[in-house]
């Protein structure tokens, strides 16, 4: 009952709503060259933030599972950072740095780089924290072993860690690719919001919902929310999967 | 050689955190002092400020213990009850993760709003929901919604039912089974799941934004002002406030450390 008045009806309300001028009403509130742009952006800087968070995401798990420094305690809590900062505040921060009056002399604001930045920094924990617990119960014998058989970092990477980290690694990127796609708070301090170039299309639905023209914000919502059911259906095959090999 | 593989990826780790985490919120506290800790103090105590603040902590209070409550029991009817629907529940469950919180805020207005499904009804009963503290409060259960969920339903699977039987068959019912044996058992992830959906409450701002109407000194959360101050071009104001989020996400940085040291991870 709470879920469905909190959740499942407002959830099926924009859905009516997108679809009650009929389909072609919604194509074309879907399709406006803006919209496009929006979205067309949205998905490349996702999918841009989620290549880096695999790569740098397993980089920072490996250390701080298999190296040993000293702060390493206080490195594995700032990983959560994000989590516990306000959006809003992040994209502050970030510009507070690499802003107009940069201290070191980067801006990125209002620019495509700048909307990465934002979204790299809202999605860091995901990969990491799903695949430091995985890392966790690799012994590393088997590295070594490999490593004794003559294979190079490398290869040890690809035929040992891989295959074990991966269903946590792409689960780990699913969930990241969710957040960027929806990000808002961070973004919209960020990138200047400039349609065509530095929209994204949360904020594209903000815009729209502000000049009260809720059909078409329900439309670019719906097409939002498909992917959002899309990622979720995946995240549930592989947990299925991850599951199905512990037992 | 493989140590020095080792250090170029530790370096590269490091170098990443600290270029996009660190240094940055760094930054802010600097800038935030950089007209000294008078000018801070001045911006946080502003009334509209310190207004913000409450509502903040307001909605957080309201927010927090409706889904714990709600998490709990939904996590205990997930894990222990077989019935039809049960996969769906599971993945609607998820769905706050995944949405973008201006849907979310959409969602709401379109449901409770003036033009919406339960508006007119709402309104001729004089409950204003979007544009005051019940839209937003909503808002702010529905993102924050699944921690506390997430959190317990592991910990619940792990704790298994031999415990609960025993206390069946001892003679306890449901309910005193529940509160003597199954929520001792699972009090550390419930208060893991407390602390995210806090941050997250506190933390909370596109949905909050779309149906808040953000009147100042009336609908603003801390969130909210920051991005006003920022309009505005008040610096100060904006990291000041920014800064009292940042404490406010330490305190909770601080306390997932503890909890998860507790949890035995």
């Amino acid at each position: 009952m709470y879920l469905s008045l909190i959740v499942v009806l407002p959830l099926t309300a924009v859905v009516w709503r997108s679809s009650r001028d009929g389909w072609g009403a919604f194509w074309r509130a879907a399709t406006t060259p803006q919209a496009l742009a929006a979205l067309r952006l949205t998905f490349a800087v996702a999918l841009v933030v989620v290549a880096v968070n695999v790569v740098v995401g397993t980089v920072i798990a490996w250390v701080l599972v298999r190296d040993e420094f000293p702060g390493k305690r206080v490195v594995n809590a700032l990983i959560d950072l994000p989590f516990a900062l306000p959006t809003i505040v992040a994209g502050i921060t970030l510009l507070a740095l690499y802003g107009q009056s940069s201290p070191v002399g980067v801006n990125i604001a209002y620019t495509r780089a700048g909307v990465c930045l934002a979204l790299a920094f809202v999605t860091l924990p995901f990969v990491v924290r799903s695949v430091q617990p995985v890392l966790m119960t690799i012994e590393p014998d088997m590295e070594e072993a490999a490593r004794c058989l003559g294979a190079g970092p490398f290869t040890t990477f690809r035929r040992i860690l891989l295959p074990t980290i991966a269903p946590a690694l792409l689960a780990g990127a699913a969930l990241a690719f969710a957040r960027a796609v929806g990000e808002f708070g961070s973004v919209v301090i960020l990138s200047g919001n400039i349609p065509y170039r530095t929209e994204v299309a949360s904020v594209h639905v903000f815009s729209l919902v502000e000049n009260d023209d809720v059909g078409s914000a329900a439309a670019v919502s719906v097409v939002l929310l498909a992917i959002s059911v899309l990622v979720l259906g995946l995240l549930n095959v592989i947990q299925r999967r991850r599951t199905r090999h512990a037992e | 050689m493989r140590n020095r593989g080792k250090y170029l990826l530790r370096t590269l780790a490091l170098g990443y955190l600290a270029a996009v985490l660190l240094v940055p919120v760094g930054a802010v506290v600097w800038r935030a002092f950089g007209d000294g800790a008078g000018a801070v103090w001045q911006a946080i105590t502003a009334p509209d400020a310190v207004h913000a603040f409450w509502l903040s902590l307001l909605i957080a209070a309201i927010a927090v213990p409706l889904n714990t409550l709600f998490g709990v029991i939904c996590a205990v009817v997930l894990v222990r009850h077989r019935f039809p629907g049960r996969r769906f529940l599971d993945a609607v469950i998820d769905l706050p993760f995944a949405i973008s919180p201006v849907v979310i805020g959409l969602a709401l207005i379109l449901v409770y709003g003036q033009a919406g499904w339960l508006g007119s009804w709402l309104a001729e009963r004089g409950i204003q929901v979007i544009f005051s503290l019940p839209g937003m409060v909503m808002a702010t259960v529905f993102v924050s919604l699944p921690y506390v969920v997430r959190e317990v339903v592991p910990v619940l699977r792990e704790v298994g039912t031999d415990q609960e039987e025993a206390a069946w068959t001892l003679g306890a019912g449901s309910l005193k089974a529940f509160l003597l044996v199954t929520l001792p058992s699972i009090r550390w992830g419930v208060a893991y799941g407390v602390v995210l959906t806090t941050a997250r409450a506190l933390g909370e701002f596109g949905a909050v934004t779309i149906v808040s109407g953000r009147l100042a000194g009336q609908t603003e959360t801390l969130t909210l002002y920051v991005e006003n101050r920022f309009e505005a071009f008040d610096l100060t104001g904006a990291y000041a406030a920014s800064l009292t989020l940042a404490a406010l996400a330490l305190l909770v940085l601080l306390a997932m450390t503890r909890l998860q040291r507790k949890e035995g991870h």
